[in-house]
């Protein structure tokens, strides 16, 4: 079978190699891109379209424990969307939070290739890892929660660096993970072992632990650093949600000095006001410091208005939010490891803080002077669903319906920000950025996010409408390593080879020596049994390689 | 996968280290297996519980056909085709089971079903299926295992029977074991039974509680309210059988510990009650978590019916009873679940993986199974009242001894098993794999409905 | 001799023994055909240790083998029976919309058939298909 793609007429937007709307052709082979392909290539004739990469979300949450069991909280939602089953695709149940099946042809169908799943307990990654492999056509990788790891922070507070480092690389081999996920570090303790209490602030001490956070935070960066690893650790800051925590943001962003930090939805950190009382934006203030600083990435975890689910590491917060309405909710706590929270929610536009929160998610976007180094997500499913991409889009590109939007909501709320005065547009160009070559370049991943020879043949093809939500809300075509998946806005083809994306950072063997006696005290399975045998990559593991960086700038 | 398995001096014996047990949701992983690899057996089974020693020692490779289509002995494939001919044939196919296999395996389950247009019910319907109904109510506080061994100083058994079915779930996880905070092992902890019989589980309690029967609800109500402020009533005696002072003491302590834990059990989820009386409880530890940290977890029985959830739920986004007719999932408890399929005589073929309903079903369900108004399929490891009245009956080999793969501890941690010795007959992941695909191909002859463009 | 008691199925670490032994084997067969009962009712029917009983109800009917236990074990009015065949033939396939029977606390009539030799009995094997 010919395997050899040409794309013609397309208007190309490819931000990496500077191409930003220029007719090329595309031509593709093997799974790559490549600069020519032979006379009986496929030709698809993109007159009028827009021709991207796949789109590349850097922080989601659709596999793994976690999810599974936000899954499982919620038939009455998934009754409401069910996914048909078509010939060439498996049916699967929509909502909040969507099957695998369900979730995986999903992205493809808003142009999305690639995503990447922020928060797995070390644990019990095999699930995720089992998940993925059941999640057809977007590569996977994730980042595994160590941030409130007991065994980490003890070497952090007995100042054994050097081993801290070895620790690190081990975990991240033995769980197959991407990079290292900081979840309100410091928080499990308080909340696990001292009656659901929280840490307040990044320099106070956990009772248990006797450490700050802000150490914590400093011996990952560094870690990370040393290691090289393409993506710096990915971080949930502490008091996540609380009014006036922008200084805890700025704080945490200070401690990483010049080295990479990746501040994952923003948004939620970039609150003023009193602890306790209704926010006020900072979006001007955090948008500041992310505007002069190259080593900071951030991705802004927008919210919008309907469904969404609490799903965090961050157990403490969720119990705070559950006391509003009293939903059912979820407490799973992990040994050794990690927390976790479910809770159903609903953002309304009527309500001044929900309101509010999706205007400091736009002023983000808007204030942000480097589109390379801020990401476009709603922290799915926390803010809302990843289905709602193509209304941010609008949102970001049209001034005229941002206003109009903003009509419909808390007048109190808007009367607070300086949303309204912020006319700025997105162009194509710019949403290509922070939808796909940003987030590639964030993630430390050559092979994605752009068009140029050599670049994995993820591809997607919108047709070129005035109404950019309706635009990128079906592609007309998507094509997934050289396959065509969709054609004329239906499935053609189904593609489960996808690739799970992962480091492997050298160590020294000699650290096993030192983890595992804490296994054999407080772990309740084996040493042996804990690292995750390649079976689970089902020979489709991606081994990024290291290199230290001090900003995505560096090659 | 068995970097710990070595080969010891004498010839033939092998010595399998860290192997897992998936007799029951325990899933104890610290077992070291000596096998006899000319005979085919495992001689010792070392720190495994009378459950366990009694799964890994008496397993045997019998001597019988792999497969049989209406008893006569037949190539495997033919009788793979033969199923999925049945499968696809039928108006309301249904498949149950699976608590008795790998993950790998039951993954294949849902979408042979999906493209029958079937029926995927697990063993979790008639185990701890109210309870899945009951966390899709009320959520749930919960935990792994090693986090009751590190920090709980109250550990509560209610309606369940861990020294018989779960006999080292006290030892390796909730009662004596020695934690991070809970150094002292026993003695660093409270451990309360509820149940209506005094149990060999009373035995190791500090406060037993005999319940009078189908009084579950009612007590876990006057402990929620007293949760509220309200006080416990004076003829608590009369209502559930217990003195007030019991139930106010208990309410004291669970409010003042640090780290509080129920595990429940089918004492629950099968009397009067059902899903209420699974969601009273886990409403019960939400509660408490206004005083201190408090959690709840099923029992769950079979080595891998939490694989089984797990995988059913993120490939259809419901645990249990979930019907493919439409072209998409549709969850509806007691209309897809198996025991109703069977008894309202609805099912007209019947996939039956790793378990036994005709030997533990109601009597009608079971007169219908067996009756030739429904094709029977099996699939299992061992002869059983089910295997034998198949048309279909395929032998396969035994997850854990002669295969590999993953299953999920009762508190949804996923272990890897490492296999004893091989086996002539087939893994359940083969027989489905090729089941899937042979299906797969009928349907897309068959031309169902969803093949036109009319769904989309 | 005729009583009526609530029945009580359950596991046992001796089902779940029989249970890899093989579900067609004698142990089994054996342990799941054993009704326990408490010292109260078993006095009050006139039954013994060993003694063969039919044990029926609307559903259907099967034989098996008491056990007398101690007192205090067992309230007064109830039988526990581990789970197997001789269980099933007395389950209501009725769910009541949950999936699962009422699998715990049917009403059961208790006759006396025969006296029994104690331990090692073994009842005819039994197919669970009536």
């Amino acid at each position: 079978m010919n395997n050899e793609i040409r794309i013609i007429n397309g208007i190309v937007f490819d931000p990496t190699n500077n191409i930003d709307g220029k007719v090329v052709d595309i031509c593709i082979k093997d799974g790559k891109i490549v600069s020519k392909v032979s006379k009986s290539a496929k030709v698809i004739d993109a007159k009028g379209m827009a021709v991207m990469p796949g789109g590349v979300d850097i922080h989601c949450h659709i596999t793994g424990p976690k999810v599974n069991l936000a899954r499982k909280l919620m038939p009455e939602d998934h009754r409401l969307d069910p996914h048909f089953k078509t010939p060439n695709t498996q049916s699967g149940s929509g909502g909040i939070v969507p099957s695998t099946f369900a979730t995986g042809y999903r992205y493809a169908t808003l142009g999305y290739t690639t995503a990447m799943e922020a928060a797995v307990p070390p644990l019990t990654a095999r699930h995720a890892l089992e998940e993925m492999y059941d999640t057809p056509i977007i590569d996977n990788g994730f980042y595994v929660l160590l941030g409130n790891n007991l065994f980490l922070q003890s070497l952090i507070a007995e100042g054994r660096f050097a081993e801290f480092k070895e620790a690190v690389a081990w975990w991240l081999n033995a769980t197959k993970a991407y990079t290292v996920k900081l979840v309100n570090p410091g928080g499990d303790e308080p909340w696990k072992g001292h009656k659901n209490l929280n840490v307040k602030s990044i320099d106070e001490d956990s009772k248990a632990t006797d450490i700050a956070p802000r150490k914590v935070i400093e011996a990952f960066i560094d870690a990370v650093h040393e290691l090289g690893l393409p993506h710096p650790p990915h971080i949930h800051c502490n008091n996540l949600g609380h009014s006036g925590n922008f200084d805890t943001t700025l704080e945490s962003m200070k401690t990483a000095g010049d080295r990479r930090l990746h501040v994952a939805h923003i948004q939620f950190n970039s609150y003023a006001g009193e602890v306790g009382k209704p926010p006020k934006s900072a979006s001007k203030e955090i948008t500041d410091y992310v505007n002069d600083h190259q080593n900071i990435t951030c991705d802004v975890g927008q919210v919008m208005f309907g469904k969404a689910m609490f799903m965090t590491a961050d157990a403490p917060l969720t119990y705070l939010l559950r006391s509003y309405k009293k939903e059912k909710w979820v407490n799973a706590d992990t040994e050794c490891e990690s927390g976790c929270g479910i809770l159903p929610f609903d953002y309304q536009g009527m309500i001044y803080t929900h309101a509010l929160q999706w205007a400091i998610g736009l002023e983000i976007f808007l204030l942000s002077k480097d589109p390379w180094r801020i990401v476009l997500s709603t922290d799915h499913p926390n803010g809302g669903s990843f289905a709602n991409y193509p209304l941010v889009i609008k949102l970001l590109m049209d001034y005229e319906f941002r206003k109009l939007a903003m009509k419909s909501v808390n007048q109190k709320a808007m009367n607070s920000t300086i949303l309204g005065e912020l006319k700025r547009e997105y162009t194509l160009n710019e949403i290509c950025i922070i939808t796909r070559a940003g987030p590639a370049k964030c993630l430390g991943l050559k092979d994605k996010g752009h068009l140029g020879v050599g670049a994995d043949a993820d591809v997607t093809v919108y047709d070129m409408l005035e109404d950019k939500e309706e635009m990128f809300n079906a592609p007309r075509y998507v094509m997934k390593a050289g396959q065509l998946l969709i054609a004329d806005h239906e499935f053609v083809s189904d593609y489960t080879d996808k690739k799970v994306l992962r480091v492997a950072p050298d160590y020294d063997k000699e650290i096993e020596k030192v983890i595992k006696p804490f296994f054999d005290d407080f772990y309740s399975i084996n040493y042996q049994n804990y690292a995750i045998q390649d079976d689970y990559l089902h020979g489709l593991g991606k081994v990024i390689g290291t290199k230290k960086k001090n900003s995505i700038y560096e090659n | 996968m068995s970097a710990a398995s070595k080969d010891i001096k004498i010839v033939n014996e092998k010595i399998v280290e860290n192997a897992t047990c998936t007799f029951c949701g325990c899933c104890c992983d610290d077992i070291t297996l000596t096998v006899d690899m000319d005979k085919k057996v495992i001689t010792k089974a070392k720190d495994a519980c009378v459950l366990g020693k009694s799964w890994f020692l008496n397993h045997v490779i019998e001597d019988k056909p792999i497969a049989r289509i209406a008893g006569k002995e037949v190539p495997l494939d033919d009788a793979i085709d033969e199923a999925a001919k049945i499968l696809m044939d039928a108006k309301f196919p249904i498949l149950y089971g699976m608590s008795d296999t790998v993950c790998e395996a039951q993954r294949h389950c849902a979408p042979i079903m999906d493209d029958c247009g079937g029926t995927i019910d697990t063993t979790t319907s008639v185990c701890h299926g109210p309870s899945g109904m009951a966390f899709q109510g009320v959520g749930e506080p919960t935990m792994t295992l090693g986090e009751v061994k590190n920090r709980a100083d109250f550990v509560m058994y209610w309606g369940g029977n861990p020294a018989e079915a779960h006999p080292r779930h006290f030892a390796r996880y909730a009662v004596t074991p020695e934690g991070m905070y809970t150094p002292n092992g026993k003695d660093d902890r409270t451990v309360v039974i509820v149940d209506i019989r005094h149990t060999k589980t009373a035995g190791v309690s500090d406060i037993f509680l005999q319940l009078k029967p189908g009084k579950d609800f009612e007590l876990l109500w006057m402990l929620r309210a007293a949760c509220k402020g309200v006080d416990i009533p004076n003829d608590c005696k009369d209502i559930c059988g217990v003195e007030k002072e019991v139930v106010e003491d208990l309410f004291q302590r669970m409010k003042n510990c640090n780290y509080g834990v129920i595990f429940f059990g089918m004492g629950l989820t099968m009397t009067r009650g059902r899903h209420f009386n699974s969601g009273a409880l886990m409403a019960l530890a939400t509660d408490l978590n206004e005083f201190t940290h408090f959690v709840a977890k099923p029992a769950r029985g079979h080595g891998n019916v939490t694989g089984a959830d797990n995988v059913v739920s993120w490939q259809t986004g419901y645990p249990f009873g979930v019907n493919f007719s439409r072209g998409h999932p549709r969850f509806n408890p007691g209309e897809f679940t198996t025991v109703d399929t069977l008894s309202r005589k609805e099912a007209d073929a019947a996939l039956i993986i790793a378990s036994d309903p005709v030997a533990n079903f109601p009597k009608p369900a079971i007169d219908h199974l067996t009756s030739d108004k429904c094709k029977l399929i099996s699939i299992d490891t061992k002869n059983t009242p089910t295997s034998e009245a198949a048309h279909v009956s395929i032998q396969t080999s035994t997850y854990g001894i002669n295969t590999g793969g993953t299953v999920y501890r009762m508190d949804d941690v996923p272990i890897s098993l490492r296999p004893a010795f091989d086996s002539p007959f087939p893994s359940d992941l083969e027989v489905l794999t090729k089941l899937r695909k042979k299906v797969n191909e009928l349907s897309k002859k068959a031309n169902r409905p969803y093949a036109t463009k009319k769904y989309m | 001799m005729k009583g009526q008691l609530i029945l009580i199925p359950g596991r046992s670490s001796k089902q779940g023994v029989g249970l890899n032994k093989g579900k067609l084997k004698e142990e089994y067969i054996r342990v799941t055909t054993t009704l326990e009962l408490s010292f109260e009712d078993a006095q009050e029917i006139g039954l013994e240790t060993a003694d063969i009983v039919k044990i029926s109800n609307h559903i259907g009917e099967t034989e098996v083998q008491v056990k007398v236990l101690k007192e205090g074990k067992l309230p007064v009015g109830y039988a526990f029976i581990p789970y197997g065949p001789p269980s099933s033939c007395l389950f209501d396939g009725e769910t009541c919309g949950s999936g699962m029977p009422a699998s715990k606390g049917m009403t059961i009539d208790v006759e006396f058939i025969k006296k029994g030799v104690k331990k090692k009995t073994v009842l005819p094997p039994r197919t669970a298909v009536s």
